[in-house]
């Protein structure tokens, strides 16, 4: 069973409707309780970096999940601010992060952007693998995503970078390390290619 | 490469959709989720949807209506119309609403944005502007359907919004809506050197070729609109449009 975590932060009801859509089993977990018998972790995440953290401890799930994922090795993917929380600190932020991927959340840099180019970076994106991953199965030639964020995921292992995008720099916009993955885009709102990813993820 | 964003807009008028022209003569043009669903097979970039109710009769959101349109919508949605406190913008976030959209509470308390970016990040905050044409030059923000003129100068508004935290403007000509003769190009050529954010233009899309005279003039921008995607033909017959991906691509070259 998927669970989604809903710790307060992030669009809970999106994946639970693709999930839905897709007659895959899931739950949404707002506590620990819920976590008993999950095999799959969705971690959604919306908002800044440390009212995202504070909402993971203040929802009572963080060891538990330290747990499932670290020890018991359960696949968990962090979405968008639920990818940066992956990470052991933000630019964003003062809290450490879950520290599931080594690697820390940079800001993009206004003076490498383009004069015409906005931050927050806002839109539909190409990714481009660095490898080959049962995650993309059977997605479109052209992977465009939405994206809508200001800061990064810096890996400090190269092999953790799964994909990247292009934003005044190339930037790493999926990671993974064995059952950890993180995707800075918005799957749940990036039609058939994200749906397709999610159901990837849900066969894994 | 990213994209300029080409996206419909969609008014809410006793929880029917509606177009305006020059924010009057309302005219129904369907069910809000039903033109969600549609746009949803036509993988839209995006979609905003105001209600243009709240604000005036003075009442909260439809929460009820936000979560169904939510529920449905498989891209980014941004929802405005009557949020005016932090709570009410966490709640909407929490029906699964990417992007809330301020207006009239951003222009009489513009502090709110900063106070509502910190709780959910300023990447989704956006500012919806209701701009009009002065007799003798420069523009005025309007609020309330463009019925309230505001005090503030539209440049600076602009460059305060941005300090204080908001993460897309949009500007809506007044004086375009609905007309279908183009974007007020003078309109953003004047704005956009003050705005370092993402940028949305609304008001006066009459075909694709606006929407290319737009993306050519200024790149990375959003391309709003409401009558072009719900009108087809000279006479103005609903139908929910918009261009397929080989057509966009066109716009983009």
């Amino acid at each position: 069973m998927i669970a989604i975590i809903d710790y307060g932060v992030g669009n809970i009801k999106a994946f639970a409707n693709i999930y839905k859509n897709f007659n895959i089993p899931y739950k949404i977990a707002k506590s620990i309780d819920d976590l008993n018998d999950v095999t799959k972790l969705i971690l959604p995440g919306v908002g800044s970096f440390d009212h995202a953290m504070q909402s993971l401890h203040d929802s009572g799930m963080k060891e538990k999940l330290d747990e499932l994922v670290l020890d018991k090795k359960i696949p968990v993917i962090g979405i968008c601010v639920g990818m940066q929380m992956l990470a052991k600190k933000s630019d964003e932020g003062q809290m450490s992060g879950l520290g599931w991927i080594d690697g820390e959340v940079k800001k993009f840099s206004r003076e490498k952007l383009d004069i015409n180019l906005p931050l927050p970076h806002m839109g539909w994106n190409n990714i481009v693998l660095n490898q080959e991953n049962r995650l993309f199965d059977n997605l479109d030639e052209e992977l465009r995503f939405y994206f809508l964020h200001s800061y990064y995921f810096q890996c400090n292992k190269s092999e953790d970078s799964m994909a990247i995008a292009s934003y005044g720099e190339n930037f790493t916009c999926v990671v993974n390390n064995n059952n950890i993955y993180g995707i800075q885009c918005h799957p749940e709102k990036s039609h058939s290619n994200g749906m397709q990813l999610l159901k990837n993820f849900g066969e894994l | 490469m990213l994209s300029p964003r080409i996206i419909p807009c969609l008014l809410v008028h006793n929880k029917g959709l509606v177009k305006s022209v020059k924010f009057k003569d309302y005219k129904y043009v369907g069910d809000p989720i039903n033109a969600v669903k549609i746009f949803n097979e036509k993988e839209v970039d995006e979609l905003i949807v105001l209600d243009i109710d709240a604000t005036v009769e003075n009442r909260e959101p439809d929460y009820k209506m936000i979560e169904n349109l939510a529920t449905e919508c498989r891209m980014p949605l941004c929802y405005g119309g009557g949020i005016k406190t932090v709570e009410q913008a966490q709640k909407i976030f929490n029906l699964g609403v990417e992007k809330i959209a301020l207006s009239s509470s951003a222009v009489e308390n513009p502090k709110i944005i900063t106070e509502i970016a910190r709780e959910v990040g300023a990447q989704s905050v956006v500012v919806v502007l209701d701009v009009k044409k002065r007799l003798f030059g420069g523009y005025d923000i309007y609020t309330e359907n463009g019925k309230k003129k505001s005090k503030s100068n539209l440049e600076k508004f602009v460059v305060e919004l941005q300090e204080l935290g908001v993460g897309e403007i949009v500007l809506n000509s007044i004086d375009n809506d609905g007309m279908m003769k183009g974007y007020d190009l003078n309109l953003i050529e004047k704005i956009k050197p003050f705005i370092k954010v993402p940028m949305t233009l609304l008001g006066g899309a009459g075909s694709l070729e606006d929407i290319k005279i737009l993306i050519d003039k200024f790149k990375i921008i959003g391309c709003c609109a409401g009558s072009l995607f719900v009108f087809k033909g000279k006479y103005k017959a609903v139908l929910i449009n918009y261009p397929k991906k080989n057509e966009k691509y066109k716009l983009f070259n």
